[in-house]
């Protein structure tokens, strides 16, 4: 849904971000508008992950350099929860398990709070339940998720699915999806893919992290990245996705590398 | 211990005794006369005397026990007030509470007119406790409950305590046990006849008497054939007390197809952040399934105080009897707890639950010590124990201490333990949700305690889980 005259959403402008004091973001430039889906590949280690937890404001990742806006507000001045509040989203690759705490308690406290900072009405528990039983349904996801605790003894496909359930919940206008795909059978990619794509519309934007191809069947972005070494290295459509697949990363890297030592 | 009995017998008769009686409060220090004078000031009978004194004559042959995993300076038994008469509330409005306290209430969400009682204010003319109390008496006076202070059990009812006071602690019983047996001023007592099931909760706070209980609390609780009870003790809010040492009794008794449940909350000062202060809770805490199928249920949830010591135990002598022990034990800063439970399995088929949450956070030690004893003629006995440490920052502790003792081949005891520790993740996690960090801590917190919480009565549950909230508030993030 390429719009060039979308609402920018996302503005990241030389991003460079350190964990432990080792440098993994090096100046990452990225441009996310309102109706758009972005697709981030790249190697093991590259640095994508990073990058989706340092948006969301991940404690561990210190971001040194640059400058993120995310609808006009400086991301960096804004705790992690008041990015979610803002409408930041985040899939985890791994989401955590809190036994004890059960599941419609933490996503109806997540929506209330998420609701009330964005000055709208919260629901009470029985309304709730309704609310939450119709995005099940609409995502195919079995009612007994709403009694168990947060993700505790769920397969890999249930945590994931549990993470789009919660994206559908808390209608974020930017969701990052951190390889929402990976330790997914081909069943289980389909219906999440499935769910991603309900829940995209022209006024909000998705960022997907993916190693494969795959996932890019099902949900097909208007740009795909490629980072490397903590730079985004190439950007094309979803044609470079499908080369990619083919010819592996090797062949961008070294036309990256032939490209900077010209410039330099 | 014989400096004091030497202090005792060399010292001079100068104080006039016979004047002290007219005093409102007896001088410093622990003998012979201080016990006299506080059983003459209660009118007591010869025989509680008698209790007081053998009590007393005991502890001087003790030694304060060293096992707790627990440090404090040593405790100057001589400069300790052993009897004060009740005296007038010190505040005069609202106005002279410390605001912080106020504070708190706001957030426990007690109502309006209790917060005044709570925070120490003259309160006569705000809250009618008069004709709650009154109300509240008459309904447990219809059905033949007993429920009433220890003195006035004394008073009234002086063969119903004869007969089963010290009979579960007895006054020799541990160091505390007997200190409290020779010096215990109030408490409560109840009484629940044969046959009868206590129509509402019994709660010290409507404990009719204004006289405050004071540190030396003695309660003794009798539930005869087939009678049944819940009794709650404590309050969410905090509790201020310029006494700090604590050393309390508790005894249930549980005849034939009995029932107690003893829930307690207790959030007494525990110092400030740096440890100063607070108060040294030690306690003694049994019940007596005497008969058979009877039932004992403790549920403690923890939070204050700065010292903990505090084993609420079953002795489980009826055949098919059942000893319950659920706890939340939370502590923060420099708080220390040692505290646990005891199941002695003496009777055939004897059943015992014992689940254990510990929480630690800032730089406090949280330790659960338990003993499971099956006696070589409880065939068939059955416990299980869960004890499940949380840890919070990395600078508390946590331990567990377990004792097993089984002499019948026949038992079965199962135990299981996990530590685990609210992760940087965790949080994370939470916070990508748009939930805040003291919100997420309260919550998995709430989680983690869940199955001690349910055997709260409803009430309790719901503000012991704000005041597990607001106990961490500050210590994550």
């Amino acid at each position: 849904m390429l719009n060039p005259n979308g609402k920018v959403l996302l503005e990241v402008r030389g991003l460079t971000a350190t964990v432990a004091g080792v440098e993994i973001l090096k100046g990452i430039d990225l441009t996310v508008r309102a109706g758009e889906i972005h697709a981030i590949m790249g190697p093991n280690g590259s640095g994508k992950s990073t990058f989706a937890k340092a948006l969301a404001g991940h404690p561990a990742y210190e971001v040194a350099k640059g400058e993120v806006r995310f609808e006009g507000r400086n991301l960096f001045d804004m705790s992690a929860e008041d990015r979610a509040r803002a409408g930041l989203f985040l899939g985890f690759q791994y989401p955590v398990e809190i036994p004890g705490v059960s599941n419609s308690g933490f996503m109806r406290l997540a929506y209330n709070t998420v609701q009330s900072a964005r000055g709208r009405d919260e629901l009470d528990p029985l309304e709730f339940d309704d609310f939450v039983r119709e995005k099940m349904k609409m995502l195919e996801i079995d009612p007994s998720f709403l009694e168990r605790s947060v993700n505790e003894g769920f397969s890999g496909g249930e945590k994931k699915r549990n993470e789009i359930l919660q994206m559908a919940i808390l209608e974020p206008r930017l969701a990052i999806l951190d390889e929402t795909d990976s330790g997914l059978d081909i069943d289980a990619l389909r219906v999440v893919a499935g769910g991603v794509n309900r829940l995209l519309t022209p006024d909000n934007a998705c960022v997907l992290v993916t190693h494969y191809q795959r996932l890019l069947n099902y949900i097909v972005p208007d740009y795909v990245h490629v980072m490397e070494g903590g730079r985004i290295i190439k950007t094309g459509d979803k044609s470079l996705a499908l080369e990619l697949e083919s010819r592996g990363y090797d062949w961008v890297v070294d036309e990256y590398k032939a490209r900077v030592k010209v410039s330099a | 211990m014989s400096t004091v009995l030497d202090n005792l017998v060399n010292r001079p008769y100068q104080h006039g005794f016979r004047t002290e009686i007219e005093a409102e409060t007896a001088p410093k220090g622990l003998n012979e006369e201080t016990i006299r004078l506080i059983s003459t000031k209660k009118n007591e009978p010869e025989w509680l005397l008698e209790f007081r004194l053998k009590a007393y004559r005991h502890w001087l042959t003790m030694e304060e026990p060293k096992w707790p995993n627990v440090k404090y300076p040593k405790i100057d038994f001589q400069d300790i007030i052993y009897y004060s008469a009740p005296k007038p509330k010190k505040l005069k409005s609202m106005d002279e509470v410390d605001p912080e306290l106020l504070r708190t209430f706001e957030k426990l969400g007690v109502p309006m007119n209790e917060r005044a009682a709570l925070a120490g204010v003259a309160v006569d003319v705000i809250f009618d406790s008069v004709s709650v109390a009154t109300t509240y008496k008459k309904k447990l006076a219809d059905v033949g409950i007993i429920f009433c202070s220890i003195s006035e059990a004394v008073r009234d009812h002086p063969e119903l305590v004869r007969k089963y006071m010290g009979s579960v602690v007895p006054p020799g019983d541990n160091y505390y046990a007997a200190l409290n047996s020779a010096v215990f001023t109030d408490g409560s007592f109840c009484f629940i006849p044969k046959g009868v099931k206590c129509p509402m909760e019994l709660s010290t706070y409507f404990r009719i008497n204004t006289e405050s209980s004071g540190q030396f609390e003695r309660t003794l609780i009798i539930a005869e054939e087939g009678a049944s009870v819940s009794y709650l003790e404590g309050c969410t809010a905090p509790k201020f007390d310029s006494n700090q040492l604590h050393a309390a009794v508790v005894e249930l008794v549980a005849l034939d197809n009995a029932r107690i449940k003893y829930s307690t909350v207790q959030n007494w000062y525990a110092g400030d952040e740096k440890g100063v202060g607070g108060i040294y809770n030690f306690v003694t805490k049994r019940g007596l399934c005497r008969g058979v199928n009877s039932h004992i249920s403790w549920t403690q949830v923890e939070t204050g105080s700065a010292i903990t010591w505090k084993y609420p135990s079953c002795v489980l002598l009826g055949d098919n009897s059942v000893g319950e022990f659920y706890s939340v034990a939370l502590t923060n800063h420099h708080q220390q707890a040692d505290t646990g439970t005891k199941m002695v399995h003496i009777g055939r088929n004897t059943k015992s639950t014992i689940v254990s949450k510990g929480i630690s956070a800032g730089q406090s030690n949280n330790s659960y010590r338990g003993l499971v004893r099956i006696g070589p003629k409880a065939e068939g006995a059955r416990n299980y124990s869960q004890c499940d440490s949380m840890l919070i920052g990395s600078k508390c502790g946590a331990n567990t201490f377990p004792y097993i003792q089984v002499q019948n081949a026949t038992a079965k005891v199962e135990h299981e333990a996990t530590t685990s520790k609210i992760g940087e993740d965790q949080l994370f996690y939470f916070q990508s949700r748009g939930i805040g960090n003291e919100e997420a801590v309260s919550m998995i917190i709430n989680g983690f305690c869940k199955d001690v919480f349910q055997q709260l009565p409803m009430e309790f549950a719901v503000e012991a889980t704000k005041l597990l909230g607001l106990k961490l508030e500050g210590s994550v993030g």
